[in-house]
């Protein structure tokens, strides 16, 4: 394996990180926290070792889909190490494990937090934690590729791959490095719009920056202690309902508007089935709610607002969703598995893997009824072929496993089933809040040490699809030669 | 540029391969959804799995904005087709690969009529080079530079020769004739050798020179050079036939030994000139008979890749012929290149060649100055002719003050039409071209060989 060539990403990967800790920097110096000098170092820290190993590039700028998986996997790593340092080093969360599990959970975008007392933090810290949510969203990696003239070569595709969501992975220009451009303008764009609607409707820039950090990168870390919920404005909840629903949908759509091919847009397969989903789970929710609200419109917000959190996998909220009738929660439930859109800035299994499990199982269906039938998958119009089939169906397989290997641990916790299981599946997912104890109204700082680490693996592994932790962890990754 | 190709075999992934390294977006289209992912995995670049001829692919694959499209499967008529829509859809550049003797003879006609760029024959293309090696056969490799004045040519220092422990700098001053070593292949590696180099036997040497000092530089260093007398070429293929019908009016005299007893009829049909042989081409004593021994030349052109080399390698042990092997698959050029087989003809590399030589063309007139680009060693070292331009910032400076990249050599300057062989106090002027050698492959302007 070209260990070199990993150390190199790494390298870069800290220097990128120092740039972005200029952001808290600059609202330090603002608001005058005191906390410029716990950036200041782990920047200078970030620095000195990304120097030492990016000043000289590799002579073997090779690298094949494995040096890709393992780079990306060990890259969100470190990334989250050097991230957390700043909350360890000012002392505004003591402990090593919660802050590393404050940032990867920023980073992977899921937002659950271990902090009960959300507005202790300085204005610093608090911009951080969101920015790390947008960070996260697109990915480091993506952001390196559109930026550095990396590895001219090519081979640069096995790392988007492996950092990018969902069940088969495409460019949108020739080269990555325009298709990484591509994405992280719309993300961008997106974003500042966003902020801009949101400074409309009265909220203030920080906050608004913070909270559009956190829907653009389906994050959901809140700045205040209740959430969105504190900003009692339909306008607000709105806007910000809409967005988390915008970033959810597969990018490539937006690119396709992008180059003024609406057909093909509209005729989205995924993002039609994503958005009847949500259409129909709001409908529900709002009638299964409807008379523990004022209005009909009051049911209406919240479920759309609680939906839209849910399956994009932001896991903001307006309301304590765990008071809500059985029904509805268990609703919730179900779309936190199913997830956003492959290609958006979401977690879960994505909307486009469910497609293809539906559409085999028709198929199956029918190959059972008439036995010599020959049918062949398509996806987007596009037949699929075995290997993202198999790839699926794997991927399911790993899935399973590890959730129920992180229920049984966390379960040593001894907190009800409920609680447990929520919990596994809002960090697995990349959701934030799940139920129980774990819900919108509590959060994870009870949960022990063990639990804690279990679910920071399953946060990285969610939002890496999985595959590229299990690489980094399987030893024959590692055996010399093999 | 915006280039898309159509079909990933080894001539459309070179191409792909090294154009994207120039820096143009290249999209593939190939109908084997396989082989594409294969080749995107490895090279940055966008694959489109369909058939190239339907419009539809061709959108999908954004004909409308694409400055150049090449088609390269192996289908003639397939290729036609695509050139022919895209011309309609696009309006962009067309190259398209014909190969069949029958289109080759009215080339020209479909070239106007289709609109077509460049027509590319391979195997014309191979039976070029092949022709040119037999005219000079103790190069193993010649190309020309600056319309024809200059021959960038590669040869094997023989045992014995005078060049034998001699340092680079020695030679002009010894042989008092100014020939440029541009690079020497040792074994493996490609150095781009200094003045204190030391030249050994078994070297294999690429030189910069006009035909005339070439030819003086052959006979100073003790290597014949006349063109050959006879030849035997094994296997009656579409390059040997073009070979044939090239050689026509060359004094060379041709055997070619052929298996197909139809075949040899229809070559002998068209070749007057030529004997034809009937015969299987790996029995020895056929070829003992046909005299392999006294033969000046052979060249092993069959269809299959390992009897052409083990022919060549038996040829080799027999006579001292010039050798020349056909070789189809390019995975194992390195090792190939180690054995002895004389002078080896990869005619999807020579058709990619000339297809990126195209390509730079057009790209002058977009701004890129490459005028030719000659392979020494396949990615590993390359001679460049770039144009000067007005904006080139090493006009009217000593080149001895400038300082250049490693593993680099401005081998050549051509001021309208008079050739320098450059020394420290010779400048760059506008309107020149200039040849440079080098190691780093990949560069797209003059002002890439400055530091």
């Amino acid at each position: 394996m070209n260990i070199k060539i990993i150390f190199y990403f790494l390298g870069w990967v800290l220097n990128i990180e120092a740039l972005l800790m200029v952001l808290p920097c600059m609202v330090s110096l603002l608001y005058g926290d005191g906390q410029l000098l716990s950036f200041l170092g782990v920047m200078a820290l970030c620095m000195v070792i990304g120097w030492l190993t990016t000043h000289k590039r590799p002579a073997n700028m090779v690298f094949y889909a494995k040096e890709g998986f393992v780079a990306v996997a060990l890259i969100w790593v470190v990334l989250s190490f050097f991230g957390a340092l700043p909350f360890r080093i000012s002392g505004q969360i003591p402990s090593m494990t919660d802050a590393m599990f404050e940032t990867i959970s920023g980073f992977t975008t899921t937002g659950a937090s271990i902090l009960t007392n959300v507005e202790g933090l300085s204005p610093s810290m608090l911009m951080w934690r969101s920015f790390t949510h947008w960070v996260g969203g697109m990915g480091v990696l993506v952001f390196i590729l559109a930026i550095l003239p990396l590895a001219g070569g090519g081979y640069t595709m096995h790392i988007m791959r492996a950092e990018s969501p969902g069940p088969s992975v495409g460019k949108l220009a020739p080269k990555v490095k325009t298709t990484a451009k591509i994405l992280y303008g719309i993300y961008l764009a997106m974003t500042v719009v966003q902020i801009f609607l949101l400074l409309l409707g009265g909220m203030p820039l920080f906050d608004s920056l913070a909270t559009s950090f956190g829907t653009a990168g389906t994050g959901g870390f809140g700045i205040k202690n209740s959430s969105i919920a504190y900003y009692d404005s339909y306008y607000l909840q709105g806007v910000v309902t809409v967005f988390m629903i915008l970033f959810g949908v597969n990018f490539n759509v937006y690119y396709l508007l992008l180059v003024r091919q609406f057909k093909d847009a509209f005729s989205c397969e995924e993002a039609r089935a994503y958005l009847a989903v949500i259409g129909a789970s709001i409908l529900l929710i709002t009638l299964n709610i409807r008379g523990s609200f004022e209005s009909l419109f009051d049911a209406f917000h919240h479920a759309a607002f609680q939906v839209a959190s849910i399956i994009t996998t932001t896991g903001f909220s307006t309301v304590d969703f765990d008071v809500w009738p059985q029904f509805s929660k268990t609703i919730l439930v179900g779309l936190m598995f199913i997830g956003a859109c492959a290609g958006s800035t979401g977690g879960g299994m994505k909307v486009s893997r469910i497609l293809i499990w539906l559409k085999s199982l028709k198929n199956e269906l029918s190959a059972l009824i008439h036995p010599r039938s020959v049918k062949v998958l398509k996806l987007e119009k596009k037949a699929l072929d075995s290997g993202v089939m198999r790839s699926v169906n794997n991927y399911f397989i790993a899935y399973f496993f590890i959730f129920a290997v992180s229920v049984l641990i966390v379960s040593l916790d001894n907190f009800d089933f409920n609680s447990t299981f929520t919990a596994v599946a809002a960090t697995f997912n990349n959701i934030g809040p799940g139920l129980g104890a774990v819900g919108p109204a509590c959060n994870f700082s009870e949960l022990s040490v063990l639990s804690k680490y279990v679910l920071m693996f399953d946060m990285l592994a969610g939002r890496l699809e999985i595959f590229p932790m299990l690489i980094l962890f399987s030893p024959s990754t590692w055996q010399k030669g093999w | 540029m915006k280039i898309i190709i159509v079909g990933c075999g080894k001539v459309g992934t070179t191409l792909a391969e090294q154009l994207n390294k120039e820096n143009h977006d290249i999209t593939l289209i190939d109908q084997d959804a396989q082989a594409l992912e294969k080749v995107t995995n490895s090279i940055d670049v966008m694959g489109v799995a369909g058939n190239g001829a339907v419009y539809a692919v061709q959108m999908e694959a954004g004909i409308h904005d694409s400055d150049l499209l090449i088609a390269t499967t192996n289908s003639d008529e397939l290729n036609m087709l695509c050139c022919l829509i895209a011309k309609k859809a696009g309006n962009c550049h067309t190259i398209a690969r014909i190969r069949n003797p029958e289109y080759a003879a009215e080339i020209n006609f479909i070239r106007e009529e289709m609109n077509l760029s460049l027509a590319i024959n391979p195997d014309l293309a191979a039976a070029r080079e092949i022709s040119r090696l037999l005219k000079f056969p103790s190069a193993i490799k010649i190309d020309t530079f600056a319309k024809g004045r200059v021959e960038i040519m590669k040869f094997q220092i023989p045992e014995g020769s005078v060049l034998h422990d001699l340092k680079v700098w020695e030679v002009s001053s010894k042989l008092k004739l100014s020939v440029l070593i541009c690079a020497v292949e040792r074994g493996n590696d490609v150095v781009i050798p200094n003045g204190n180099f030391q030249l050994k036997a078994g070297d294999k040497v690429s030189f910069i020179a006009s035909p005339a000092k070439a030819m003086r530089f052959f006979k100073e260093v003790g290597i014949e050079n006349n063109s050959v007398k006879n030849a035997i070429l094994v296997g009656g293929g579409r390059i040997t036939y073009y070979l044939a019908k090239m050689l026509e009016d060359s004094p060379i005299k041709l055997k070619i030994v052929e298996q197909d007893l139809k075949r040899c009829r229809k070559l002998s049909e068209e070749l007057p000139g030529v004997m034809v042989i009937h015969g299987d081409g790996s029995d020895q004593q056929l070829l003992m008979e046909e005299g392999i021994r006294q033969t000046e030349a052979f060249a092993a052109l069959t269809g299959f890749d390992e009897e052409n080399m083990i022919l060549s390698l038996f040829a080799g042990t027999q006579s001292k012929a010039k050798l020349i092997t056909k070789v189809n698959r390019t995975t194992f050029e390195g090792v190939v290149d180690g054995m002895n087989l004389g002078s080896v003809i990869y005619p999807k590399l020579i058709t990619a060649d000339t297809i990126l030589q195209y390509v730079r063309a057009m790209q002058n007139s977009l701004g890129s100055n490459v005028e030719t680009l000659y392979k020494i060693v396949a990615d590993k070292a390359e001679a460049l002719e770039f144009r000067v331009g007005e904006d080139a910032p090493m006009v009217g400076i000593p080149l001895e003050k400038l300082s250049f990249k490693a593993n680099l050599l401005v081998a050549c300057i051509n001021r309208n039409g008079k050739i320098i062989t450059p020394r420290g106090k010779d400048t760059i002027e506008v309107g020149d071209t200039v040849i440079i050698v080098t190691t780093n492959t990949g560069l797209k302007d003059l002002k890439d060989i400055l530091r």
